[in-house]
């Protein structure tokens, strides 16, 4: 188990593009909202909390498709699969290291792009705090629509579609809390119920992408 | 004699046939009777003036949105578990119709708001909920369209339903948290004083019953359909595979 994570960082790290390229497109994303409705600070510090939510799960979304899709083409996949591992455990252990490799990064990096969007002082803390709580429940449901998705050709599209409706509720508990932080307001509610959905998505979630993968590769 | 009889798909186009008639009968009839009844012959609302009249088809629409979907979780539950063929079939039947619901619900509710609170949209829980509701319909038929083997899709996208109706009601009542709503509260329930009126009420109970019938015709008839598609698919390949022989004993 330790051995596919470390094999799993390794290999993100190493091969060229996927490290580092969800941090360059959140980054991108962060940029390009002043540009889309205008440079006034008060309307920037008013939606930053929202923006830099749906920025990192868009970011997070973009490396879904190499979760698993470049394991299953050489067939590592399958090896994978006869090992004493359950692919519960496979699934779950590849979303830790898809969190530590695209969440992590993104969670770190937030407070410098919150300056850029003139994010209020106060906001900071919980805004980490939130994307920190929610991003694992972000990787683990983008591990299921990738192993929902794998076995089709040119999948990422489709899995977008998938994966995107069952970020709502982690996108609204995590936004709001960010908001309310930043308005001054007591986040406690929102980022208790963020947890809350984070932790039965990390329990439950391996089962159906285990179910689903085990499937796919019949 | 038991329920399970029907997962037989030569039982289940029998009874089918049996049935659709009849179905399709009492629908229109519901339908002809209920719209006519509720569009012209109950009186204006003293607030809304004409536009109430939209419910005969806003509410029943909803209503078989959301048990459309329930439909297909309970069927995809049995194929997951017994794996009859027809289950998984009659989820595959049902999607597209629950998705037509689900835009006429919206549709319907836009023409409404428009006069009434003076805007198409509002992001209002019930409004953003059922858009969710909408998206889960796509991805879930989208699944189906992508992948090619029968079995496969049946298991993949009945594991994406049990999700899904996990995370639709976990969206449900998010969007309750995130938004306060615009949307009246339910106007029809069996334990509540407040409902409407019953000039409306009654029309509106055929109406739904129409939905219903017409509901469950729809899926029997595209389950047949699609039982059919698989047998001639089958009978293709047999053909297919008898004439390379020959071409070989040649």
């Amino acid at each position: 188990m330790r051995a596919l994570f470390l094999r799993d960082l390794v290999l993100a790290l190493r091969a060229g593009g996927g490290f580092g390229l969800g941090l360059a497109f959140f980054l991108i994303v962060v940029v390009l909202v002043p540009f889309s409705v205008g440079p006034s600070s008060e309307l920037l510090g008013r939606i930053a909390p929202g923006v830099l939510w749906l920025g990192a799960l868009l970011a997070c979304l973009l490396s879904l498709d190499r979760l698993l899709a470049v394991d299953w083409e050489d067939g590592a996949l399958d090896l994978l699969a006869t090992s004493p591992l359950p692919l519960e455990g496979v699934i779950a252990v590849k979303a830790a290291a898809h969190w530590v490799t695209t969440g992590l990064p993104l969670v770190l990096a937030a407070p410098v792009l919150g300056v850029l969007l003139n994010l209020a002082p106060q906001g900071y803390g919980v805004l980490v705090l939130s994307l920190a709580l929610g991003t694992p429940a972000l990787s683990m449901i983008g591990a299921f629509g990738a192993a929902l998705t794998v076995g089709i050709k040119r999948g990422g599209l489709l899995m977008s579609l998938l994966v995107l409706p069952l970020y709502v509720p982690t996108l609204i508990f995590g936004a709001e809390a960010a908001r309310r932080a930043a308005e001054g307001q007591d986040p406690a509610t929102p980022l208790l119920f963020l947890a809350g959905i984070t932790a039965g998505v990390l329990a439950c979630m391996p089962f159906a992408a285990g179910a689903v993968l085990r499937v796919n590769l019949r | 004699m038991s329920l399970w009889e029907y997962a037989n798909p030569v039982k289940f186009l029998g009874l089918s046939e049996r049935v659709m008639p009849w179905l399709w009968g009492f629908a229109a009839a519901c339908l002809g009777v209920g719209l006519i009844w509720g569009f012209f012959f109950t009186p204006d609302d003293f607030r809304q003036g004409s536009t109430v009249k939209i419910i005969y088809l806003h509410v029943p629409a909803a209503f078989m949105a959301i048990q459309a979907w329930f439909m297909m979780l309970v069927v995809s539950l049995i194929w997951i578990i017994r794996r009859h063929h027809v289950s998984a079939l009659a989820a595959k039947a049902a999607a597209p119709v629950g998705v037509v619901m689900t835009l006429i619900a919206l549709v319907t509710g836009a023409i409404w708001g428009q006069p009434m609170w003076g805007t198409w949209w509002a992001w209002d829980p019930r409004l953003t909920s059922f858009l969710i509701l909408f998206l889960f319909y796509l991805g879930y038929i989208a699944l189906w369209e992508a992948i090619e083997d029968p079995d496969t899709a049946a298991d993949l996208t009945s594991i994406l339903c049990l999700v899904g109706t996990v995370f639709a009601v976990l969206s449900r009542y998010a969007v309750n948290f995130w938004n306060q709503g615009l949307h009246q509260g339910a106007s029809l329930s069996l334990d509540k004083e407040e409902n409407v009126a019953d000039v409306f009420y009654i029309p509106l109970l055929v109406c739904m019953a129409g939905f219903v019938l017409l509901f469950l015709a729809l899926v029997f008839y595209r389950t047949g359909t699609e039982i059919r598609v698989r047998r001639t698919r089958a009978l293709i390949a047999r053909e297919g595979r008898g004439a390379a022989a020959q071409v070989e004993g040649a």
